[in-house]
């Protein structure tokens, strides 16, 4: 049995390194949203495995230095699995002046949108938010950022300074001033406002239900 | 109580040693796996709010030919690891390969620290841990007694 035993001991760390391994890989690919399977038009951020025709349009307004709408992104990846294909979710920049890097972190996004990847920076810095937004070097940070999310660096840092993407944020800015959004999160239901005592999960899931009740085209 | 023999007593000496480092092997296995999960996945480390992880992990240095130099460290941990279970079994062989894979581990942690030392101007968390695990990993290599000596 001596013989044996150092095979062993080898053999069960092993495995239990390749399982464990394996098994946090696939707790955190679950948790990571999917990628959207059509591509949406420009300057138009839309999710969902059904984009084409979807039942409900669910259209959020969002800042990246906000804590809500970090909470909200959580909700709305969930919400999103739970309605599978009967969902589209579009993102709106609505970066609020009081957050000293919201602006910063839309063009990041932005710019990583240019390479396709807008939907892994929305999801990184929204769950980074508690890190970046009370970093001294934020630029260096989104910068890292890109770089973990695989992006051609140097592409990414031209693109931030392109006045093209600051404008592509400014432009939902100013489409979010113009439909009334004056707070973030702001959630649209089928191109209907929610209110903010219902913008929580219980309400988002209650407009949800009447909008499929309804069945309207988006 | 029966003392030991001499000849009980390197051998002693050398299961208390290597079953040491294969501890160490086994927490540096831990952080090099979880580095290599959160590289695959596209995950940063937070680092508890620090900068540094992701400037490291997400640097072009993190990488070697596609691959998470983790990946890397989770091969080397290992093979350090089986080898010190062998060691500690009495294998002058796996002795010989456990101090080669430590110095192959120590070489490249050097490399590391001088990349973010140097090169990023930055330090991850998790990697100093790796660092300190290979530094006392090399400390048992150099500790570790001749194959003369536990022979004898």
């Amino acid at each position: 049995m001596k013989r044996f035993l150092p095979f062993i001991i080898v053999a069960a760390v092993g495995l239990i390194t390749f399982g464990g391994g394996f098994a946090l890989y696939r707790s955190k690919k679950s948790s990571a949203p999917a990628a959207p399977k059509d591509a949406p038009a420009a300057g138009i951020h839309v999710r969902g495995s059904n984009v084409a025709a979807p039942l409900v349009t669910v259209e959020e307004f969002g800042d990246f230095q906000c804590p809500p709408c970090s909470m909200m992104a959580e909700t709305l990846k969930k919400i999103e699995t739970e309605y599978g294909e009967r969902l589209k979710m579009i993102f709106h920049h609505f970066p609020l002046p009081v957050h000293a890097h919201a602006r910063e972190a839309a063009i990041a996004v932005e710019a990583a949108d240019k390479q396709g990847r807008f939907w892994e920076m929305h999801d990184l810095i929204y769950k980074e938010q508690g890190a970046w937004s009370k970093a001294p070097d934020v630029p260096s940070l989104f910068n890292s950022y890109a770089g973990t999310i695989g992006l051609d660096l140097d592409r990414f840092k031209k693109d931030v300074l392109d006045p093209a993407v600051a404008a592509r944020v400014e432009a939902d800015h100013e489409l979010g001033a113009s439909r009334g959004v004056t707070s973030t999160p702001t959630l649209f239901i089928n191109g209907v406002a929610l209110k903010p005592d219902e913008t929580n999960p219980p309400g988002i899931h209650k407009a949800i239900e009447v909008a499929l009740k309804k069945e309207p085209k988006p | 109580m029966k003392k030991p023999t001499p000849n009980e007593a390197p051998a002693r000496a050398r299961v208390i040693l290597y079953s040491i480092a294969a501890l160490f092997c086994l927490c540096g296995l831990a952080d090099a796996t979880y580095l290599t999960v959160l590289a695959l996945t596209g995950e940063t480390a937070a680092c508890g709010g620090q900068t540094g992880c992701f400037e490291v992990l997400g640097s072009a240095y993190a990488k070697v030919a596609g691959i998470p130099v983790a990946a890397f460290g989770v091969a080397g941990y290992f093979t350090a690891f089986t080898c010190a279970v062998f060691a500690a079994f009495n294998s002058a062989r796996a002795r010989k390969l456990f101090a080669l894979t430590v110095g192959a581990l120590f070489a490249a942690t050097l490399w590391l620290l001088y990349v973010q030392a140097f090169l990023l101007h930055a330090f991850c968390r998790y990697c100093l841990f790796s660092a300190a695990i290979t530094f006392l990993l090399m400390g048992l290599v150099v500790a570790s007694p001749s194959p003369q000596m536990s022979r004898n």
